[in-house]
C-alpha cells in the first residue's frame, strides 16, 4: 500500500481525489475540439490512463491513511463541497479506471466502424462526460453532488446509446425509454435527498449519518430512505425497475455496451450502498426489514425471472442484459443479507462481473465487427473462424456460470458461504437454480459457437477472420483476469472485505 | 385533519403537479406528450426545494446594501461579518460583531471562509426544520450575528441553488429527450409510442413493415 | 424592398443592447442577482432573435455551428482552467485546492481573489450556456427548412 501510495508525486497526490474528476472532464472538452476521431480517441486513451493511474495512487492514500478527504474550493465540510475516499469507494474507482483503459483500448475499430466519422470526435467527448460522471458519483462526499454527477453521468449515456442508431435504429427508441425511466429515477432519488436535506439541514453525507444517528429516524426520513432506493434501484436496475436495460445495451455500440455493462450499473449500485450502510444504518429497525423483504427478495426473485428471460432471447446482446439483471439480483442478495460477509460478497461479485460481462460483450462486438453476428443463432461455427475471440468468450461465459478455475465461482461461493451463515437456505437454493439458469443460457451461446459448422454463402463458406489486435488484446485481458483471480483471489476479496468493513464497522 | 393540511398547504399543489407529471408520463403514448409529463413531475420536486427554503419573514437572500465603505469593497465586508459571526457561533457567544475585521482575527475564525449566504442559510433551515435542534444554540448565534451585518432575515439561500442546478439538469434532459424525439420521427415516421412498438416488433419478426 | 422592414431594423437596434444586456447581468452577478447562466441565455437569445428575423442561414453565416461547439468546449476549459490555476497559484504560500479562488489575488484579507474567480468560472458558464443554447436552437430549427419570405 505504501508502494502505491508513492505512486503519484507529492504535488499530484494531494489533488488526486479533484483531478480524478477534474482529468476526463477536460478531456471531453479537448476531444470536442479535435477534428479527427482518432485523435479525440487518443485523449480519450491518455484520460482513462491517468484516470487508472490516480485511482491506484488513491487506493494506496486510502490504504495508509483510511478516509481520504479533499476540499473543494478550500471550503471545509460540511458546508463546502467534500471529496471523501474511502475503502468502499476506491475499488469501484480503480473499477472504472482499468475498464475504461480496457475498454477504450478496444473502442478505436469497433467505433469507427458504428459511428459515422463525423460524428466520433463528439461521441468519444460524450464518452468522457459520462466517464467523468461516473466517477464523480463514486468520489462526491454531499448527497446532492451524486445526484448531479449520475445525472452527467447519464445524459451523455443516453446519448452515446443512441448512436448504436448507425446499425438499428431502434437504439433510438431504447434510448429515450430509458431518458424517461433514468429521469424519473433521478427526480425520485433527488426527492429523497430533499427529505433528508429536511430531516438533517446538512447535505454532507457524513454529517447526515452523524445527524441521523443524533436525533433518530421519523417518518420524513422514513421516506427519504423509500424514494432513494427506488431511485437508486432504478440506475442500478434492481429487478422490477430493471425495464429500460435490456433494449439500451442491446442497441447501443458495442464499445458503449461493454463499458456500461461493467461499470454503469455498478456506480449506481455502489451509490445505494453508501446510502443504506452509511447515511442509513443496518441497525435501524425500517433499514433492517427492508433487507429481508425487500434487497434479497428483490435479489432472488431478479435471478430466477431475469435468467429464464434470457434463456428465451433470440438477440445475443439481450440475452446478456438479461443475464446481467439477473447478475444485479445476486448483489442485491448480497447487500440484502446485511452482514458484512453478504455485503463484502456481494461487492466482490460486483468485481468479478465487470470482468465477465466486459470481456463478454467485448466479444460479441468484434463477432459483429467481422461477420455482423446479433442473433443467437448467427453465433454458428464462430469457434472455427475467429478462435482468440471465441476462447474469451467461452472462458467469461463459463465464469459467469460459476464453473470452478473462474471468478465467476469465487463470488458464488463467498455468496453461498454468507448465506449459510446467515441460514439462509433458500437463497443458496435460487443460487443454484439460478446458476442452472445461466448454464443453459450459456450453453445455448457456446453450443452454437463451438458445434455448429460456419454459415455458408453460396456455397461458399465462411473463412478464418481475426479481429483487430486491439479488440482481441483487451478481451484476452479481462479472459485471463476471470481465471488469474480465481488461483489469486487475495487482491478483490481483500478490497470487497475492506470496503464492507468501512461501512459496517462505522458505528 | 383539515387543520394539519392547512399547516402543510405547500405541499398539496406539490403533490398534484407530481402525480399529474408521473401520470402523463405514464398513460400517454405521445412521446412528446411524455416529455411535457416528465417536465410537470420535474417541476414539482423544484417545488418542493423551494418551499423547504422559506424562512418565515426572511427576505430574498441578497446581502444588503449600505454595509462597508462603498461598491467592491462592501462584499468584502460583508464576508469579514460573517467570519466573525462565525467565530462567535462557535464559541456561543450571543455579542453582535462590531468590527468584522479584528473579530475575526481576535477569535481566530475556526472556518476561515465562512460565507455569509451559506452559513446564515445552515443556520436558518436547522432552525425551520421540523425539531432538528442539531447545533441550534450555535445556529442562532449565527443567525443573530449574520442578521446583524445586514439588519434582515435571509431565507435559506441553500435550496435554490441546488435547484438552480436541477433545472439546468432537467433542461438538458429536455434538450436530450426532443432531440432522440425528432431522431425517432426522422427514422420512423410516427412519435406515437403504439406504432413504434409495431414497427418494432415487426422488424424483430422478420415481416415487412 | 424587404417585407419586414420595421422588424429587421427594429431588431438590428435590439441586438446589440441584448448583448449589452447580457454582459451587464453577467457583471451584475458579482454583487446582486445576474450571473453566468442568465447571461448566457441573454446573449443566445439575441442571436436566435437575429436567426427570427433573417433566417438560419444567416444566423449560421454570423455564428456558425463549429464556433458553437468549440464555444461550448472553451466555456468547459476556462471553468476547469480556473479551477486547475488555483491549485499551481499560491496567494499565500500555503497550498490551496482546487477552485480556491483566494489565490488568484494575494489580497488575502479582503479575499480580492473571490471576485476574480467567480468572474472568470462565471465567464466559463456564459461561453457554453451561450453556445448550448444556441446548438440546442440550431440542432431543432435547422431540421426543417426555413420558411420562405413568400410564405409569411
Amino acid at each position: 500500500m505504501e508502494m502505491l501510495a508513492s505512486l503519484l508525486p507529492a504535488g499530484v497526490a494531494t489533488h488526486a481525489p479533484v483531478l480524478i474528476v477534474v482529468v476526463p472532464l477536460i478531456a471531453a472538452a479537448l476531444a470536442a475540439f479535435m477534428p479527427k476521431g482518432v485523435w479525440a480517441w487518443g485523449v480519450a486513451v491518455a484520460t482513462s490512463v491517468i484516470v487508472a493511474v490516480l485511482a491506484f495512487g488513491l487506493l494506496g492514500q486510502v490504504g495508509v491513511h483510511g478516509v481520504v478527504s479533499y476540499e473543494v474550493g478550500g471550503w471545509a465540510p460540511p458546508h463546502g463541497i467534500e471529496i471523501r475516499l474511502d475503502s468502499l469507494n476506491v475499488p469501484i474507482l480503480l473499477l472504472l479506471g482499468v475498464l475504461g483503459v480496457l475498454s477504450l483500448i478496444y473502442a478505436l475499430p469497433s467505433v469507427a466502424d458504428e459511428v459515422s466519422k463525423k460524428q466520433q470526435s463528439l461521441f468519444y467527448s460524450a464518452f468522457l462526460v459520462c466517464f467523468s460522471g461516473l466517477i464523480g458519483v463514486t468520489v462526491a462526499g454531499d448527497a446532492f453532488n451524486v445526484f448531479v454527477f449520475l445525472e452527467i453521468s447519464s445524459i451523455a449515456t443516453y446519448t452515446i446509446i443512441a448512436m448504436g442508431v448507425g446499425k438499428d435504429r431502434r437504439a433510438l427508441t431504447a434510448s429515450y425509454n430509458y431518458l424517461v425511466l433514468g429521469t424519473i429515477g433521478a427526480t425520485f432519488f433527488v426527492i429523497g435527498v430533499g427529505f433528508l436535506y429536511m430531516a438533517t439541514g446538512t447535505l454532507n453525507m457524513a454529517d447526515m449519518a452523524a445527524v441521523l444517528e443524533q436525533q433518530g429516524h421519523n417518518r420524513v426520513t422514513q421516506a427519504a430512505f423509500a424514494f432513494i432506493v427506488v431511485g437508486l434501484g432504478l440506475k442500478a436496475a434492481m429487478f422490477p425497475l430493471h425495464v429500460w436495460l435490456p433494449n439500451a445495451y442491446a442497441f447501443a455500440p458495442n464499445f458503449v455496451t461493454a463499458f456500461l455493462a461493467s461499470t454503469a450499473t455498478k456506480v449506481a449500485f455502489y451509490a445505494l450502498v453508501r446510502f443504506v450502510f452509511s447515511i442509513f444504518h443496518p441497525d435501524v429497525a425500517f433499514v433492517s426489514m427492508s433487507f429481508t423483504w425487500l434487497f434479497a427478495v428483490v435479489g432472488v426473485i431478479a435471478m430466477m425471472v431475469a435468467s429464464v428471460q434470457a434463456v428465451f432471447q433470440t438477440d445475443a446482446r439481450r440475452l446478456l442484459a438479461y443475464s446481467s439483471v439477473a447478475q444485479v439480483g445476486y448483489m442485491m442478495l448480497g447487500l440484502g443479507m446485511g452482514t458484512a460477509a453478504g455485503l463484502s460478497a456481494g461487492l466482490l461479485h460486483l468485481m468479478n462481473h465487470a470482468l465477465m460481462k466486459g470481456a463478454l460483450f467485448m466479444a460479441l462486438g468484434a463477432f459483429a465487427l467481422n461477420f455482423g453476428v446479433r442473433q443467437v443463432k448467427d453465433l454458428a461455427g464462430l469457434g472455427k473462424t475467429m478462435p482468440a475471440s471465441a476462447m474469451a468468450f467461452t472462458v467469461a461465459g463459463l465464469s459467469l456460470v460459476g464453473v470452478p478455475l473462474t471468478v465467476g465461482f469465487t463470488s458464488k461461493w463467498y455468496l453461498v458461504s454468507a448465506a449459510l451463515d446467515r441460514g439462509w437456505w433458500w437463497a443458496v437454493a435460487a443460487l443454484m437454480i439460478s446458476s442452472l439458469l445461466a448454464l443453459a443460457y450459456v450453453a445455448r451461446l457456446l453450443a452454437a459457437i463451438w458445434m455448429e459448422n460456419p454459415p455458408s454463402h453460396h456455397g461458399e463458406v465462411a473463412q478464418r477472420r481475426l479481429a483487430p489486435w486491439m479488440m482481441v488484446v483487451p478481451m484476452v485481458t479481462l479472459a485471463a483476469a476471470n481465471v488469474y483471480f480465481f488461483f489469486h483471489a487475495d487482491p478483490l476479496v481483500g478490497l470487497a472485505r475492506a470496503a464492507a468493513e468501512a461501512v459496517m464497522g462505522g458505528r | 385533519m383539515v387543520e394539519m393540511l392547512l399547516e402543510r398547504f405547500n405541499y398539496i399543489p406539490i403533490i398534484i403537479l407530481m402525480m399529474t407529471g408521473l401520470y402523463v408520463v405514464i398513460a400517454t403514448g405521445n412521446l412528446v406528450k411524455r416529455l411535457v409529463g416528465l417536465s410537470l413531475f420535474q417541476t414539482s420536486v423544484f417545488l418542493l426545494y423551494i418551499t423547504i427554503g422559506k424562512v418565515f419573514g426572511g427576505q430574498p437572500p441578497i446581502l444588503a446594501e449600505g454595509h462597508g465603505d462603498e461598491g467592491g469593497h462592501g462584499a468584502d465586508a460583508g464576508y469579514a461579518g460573517a467570519e466573525a459571526a462565525v467565530a462567535h457561533a462557535a464559541e456561543g457567544h450571543e455579542t453582535p460583531a462590531t468590527d468584522g475585521h479584528e473579530a475575526a482575527d481576535a477569535h481566530g475564525a475556526t472556518d476561515a471562509h465562512g460565507d455569509a449566504g451559506m452559513d446564515a442559510g445552515h443556520a436558518a433551515d436547522a432552525v425551520a426544520d421540523h425539531g432538528a435542534d442539531h447545533a441550534s444554540d450555535a445556529a442562532h448565534g449565527a443567525a443573530d450575528a449574520a442578521g446583524h451585518a445586514a439588519e434582515v432575515l435571509y431565507s435559506n439561500p441553500l435550496p435554490h441553488v441546488l435547484i438552480l442546478t436541477a433545472i439546468v439538469v432537467g433542461v438538458a434532459t429536455l434538450a436530450v429527450g426532443l432531440a432522440l424525439v425528432v431522431r425517432i420521427r426522422e427514422a420512423y415516421g410516427t412519435i406515437e409510442d403504439d406504432e413504434l412498438n409495431a414497427a418494432d416488433y415487426s422488424v424483430e419478426t422478420g415481416g415487412s413493415v | 424592398m424587404s417585407p419586414h422592414l420595421i422588424l429587421r431594423i427594429v431588431s438590428k437596434l435590439l441586438i446589440p443592447l441584448i448583448v449589452v444586456f447580457g454582459f451587464y447581468v453577467h457583471f451584475h452577478g458579482d454583487f446582486g442577482p445576474g450571473g453566468g447562466f442568465q447571461a448566457g441565455v441573454i446573449i443566445a437569445v439575441a442571436v436566435i432573435l437575429y436567426a427570427l428575423i433573417f433566417g438560419m442561414d444567416e444566423a449560421r453565416r454570423a455564428v456558425p455551428p463549429i464556433v458553437v461547439r468549440y464555444g461550448a468546449a472553451l466555456g468547459v476549459l476556462i471553468f476547469v482552467g480556473t479551477g486547475i490555476l488555483t491549485m499551481f497559484m499560491n496567494g499565500a504560500g500555503e497550498p490551496l485546492n482546487f477552485l480556491d479562488y483566494d489565490a488568484l489575488h494575494p489580497d488575502q484579507s479582503h479575499h480580492s481573489g473571490q471576485h476574480y474567480g467567480i468572474l472568470l468560472v462565471e465567464l466559463g458558464v456564459l461561453c457554453t450556456v451561450t453556445s448550448v443554447m444556441l446548438a440546442i436552437f440550431y440542432a431543432f430549427a435547422g431540421r426543417v427548412p426555413d420558411i420562405k419570405d413568400e410564405d409569411w
